[in-house]
């Protein structure tokens, strides 16, 4: 069944987006990423004007993560403070995203900068994250050998110290807003949530309880994809309200199984499956810039 | 006054022409929908003579353009190993849509002079001012405006696809594709002469979003603010809902 999509303006197969939206939402519920990083490029692979996808990626991430947070609400499994401090640093982020976007789009060349943003990321938090859980599984293995935690690092002896509670730590507010406002930057410029950046940051840098960090970043990612939503919408009119209704309709269900199967598998092989999942995304990514592309030239609308 | 009589002047002073197309439509709307998927559109017409049929062949070129704008054509090239935009080019004017159908091969039904002063063929409807300047090969990037949108069946060239019959009735079926942009489409139906234009006769397609499809896209322009807080609260609604019936099934 075709559908023609009102802000996009192109016509598209109606379940091949319910089917898109089902997929990445049950990864979404399983990893407590918001799915943009693999929306967003498979959006374009289908045909969507790159602004429309952007734009409409965060609305759908929003619906995508509220299903999501409220089962993780239920289990208790978000850090409301913590998340409230991520949210203060990630508006603030956002918020120089797009003018820093915006800058760069003027300077022209933003689409070679989104995608080199998109390998280094990628391929930087996979490559750490698959070797991490790779040697976690390993000992695991091995009967005798606990696997150490590190409890104090320079992160700790920093000042304004705050007690978090449901992550059961006492540290300063100083990483989790800057971690907040780096998240809102690279949001903002690749149209991601941006929950495989923030996941690893809790959990390496921050040493939150990897049950408690999921909940806590899809808490974030709902206000900071709200606001990116109605920035996009008021500014560039590219938020897609048909195509985000559909995508959301197989996001909210995908998400719901996802979270299910998220808490019966053991936190080393979520993390493996992610990081194998973030590999995968960024080889594809990095072979479309080096491999030379079957057409070389592209249309974009408008002067300059 | 002085206008009018100068153009009553250019009336007269008019060779009398002795061959005149008249053509119709078998839509002047097309409607896009929700569930648009293309639409086929019938264009017919008849040659009118009020003197005996002059020497020559006779031949119909129909060429339905769809709204122009600037576009720019970036290129791609290897740099550092990796692919990225090397050069681009800003063409003035590109038709969104644009569809040529004939009676037989556009270069022997029309000459060169005819097709700059009309625009008809598919290089001569993109118009591109200033590339010249900017870049060596300036007809690449218009080559490959014409490539690419030929592949998404938005330039379409159709020699023989008119029908005519006994030099005077004429038919053809022009398919537009489901990646339309709304707006004027005109439908320029040209009579040739052994290669020259003897009548010209224009008229307008109305593509346009209807129903759902306008009023959304209204909104999304009119009051952008509603309209965001509109698509966050759908998209948190059914996302509640979604969760509440997952509840409901398991318990």
């Amino acid at each position: 069944m075709q559908i023609y999509l009102p802000i996009a303006e192109v016509s598209v197969n109606a379940f091949l987006l319910l089917g898109l939206g089902g997929l990445v939402g049950i990864l979404s519920g399983m990893f407590g990423v918001g799915g943009g990083f693999l929306m967003t490029p498979l959006l374009f692979f289908i045909g969507i004007p790159p602004a429309v996808a952007v734009a409409t990626e965060a609305n759908q991430i929003v619906a995508s993560s509220f299903s999501g947070v409220l089962a993780h609400f239920k289990r208790k499994t978000v850090d409301l403070k913590m998340g409230t401090v991520l949210l203060i640093g990630g508006l603030v982020g956002a918020a120089l995203g797009v003018q820093l976007f915006n800058m760069l789009k003027s300077a022209g060349q933003v689409d070679l900068l989104v995608k080199l943003c998109y390998v280094v990321f990628l391929g930087l938090i996979g490559g750490l994250m698959f070797i991490e859980s790779a040697k976690a599984i390993l000992n695991s293995k091995k009967p005798g050998v606990v696997p150490k935690r590190k409890k104090h690092n320079w992160i700790h002896n920093l000042p304004f110290k705050m007690k978090f509670r449901t992550s059961g730590l006492y540290i300063s507010v100083f990483p989790p807003l800057v971690i907040g406002v780096f998240v809102g930057v690279l949001a903002a410029i690749m149209g991601v949530g941006g929950g495989f950046i923030m996941v690893p940051a809790m959990i390496y840098l921050l040493g939150m309880p990897t049950k408690v960090v999921v909940g806590t970043s899809l808490f974030q990612i709902i206000f900071v994809t709200a606001f990116t939503t109605l920035l996009h919408a008021t500014t560039n009119y590219t938020v897609d309200m048909a195509l985000a209704v559909l995508l959301l309709v197989g996001g909210v269900v995908g998400a719901q199984i996802g979270t299910r199967i998220g808490v019966k598998m053991k936190a080393e092989q979520l993390r493996i499956l992610l990081a194998l999942m973030v590999l995968a995304v960024c080889g594809k990514l990095a072979l479309d810039l080096l491999l030379q592309p079957s057409e070389l030239y592209s249309i974009g609308s408008g002067g300059h | 006054m002085f206008q009018r009589l100068l153009i009553l002047l250019c009336l007269f002073t008019l060779p009398v022409q002795a061959e005149e197309v008249v053509a119709s439509l078998s839509q002047n709307r097309v409607s896009i929908t929700a569930n648009f998927d293309g639409s086929d559109i019938l264009i017919f017409g008849a040659v009118k003579r009020d003197a005996p049929t002059p020497e020559g062949p006779l031949d119909v070129i129909i060429a339905v353009s769809g709204p122009s704008e600037a576009v720019t054509v970036r290129r791609k090239d290897r740099r550092y190993g990796i692919w990225v935009n090397v050069d681009d080019v800003i063409i003035d004017n590109a038709p969104s849509f644009y569809a040529v159908s004939t009676t037989g091969p556009l270069e022997t039904i029309l000459s060169d002079a005819d097709d700059l002063e009309h625009s008809i063929s598919i290089p001569r409807a993109i118009q591109s001012i200033g590339t010249a300047f900017s870049t060596d090969n300036p007809k690449d990037f218009t080559d490959a405006i014409i490539r690419i949108r030929t592949q998404k069946r938005l330039y379409q060239m159709m020699p023989g696809g008119v029908e005519l019959s006994e030099d005077t009735l004429f038919a053809t079926s022009l398919s537009l594709p489901a990646n339309l942009v709304e707006g004027d489409y005109t439908a320029r139906i040209f009579l040739t002469r052994g290669g020259t234009v003897v009548d010209q006769y224009d008229t307008i397609i109305d593509v346009r979003k209807v129903g759902l499809e306008r009023w959304i896209y209204n909104l999304a322009h009119e009051r952008p603010l509603i309209y965001g807080l509109l698509s966050l609260f759908i998209a948190i609604v059914a996302g509640w809902a979604a969760s509440a019936v997952f509840r409901y099934i398991r318990t």
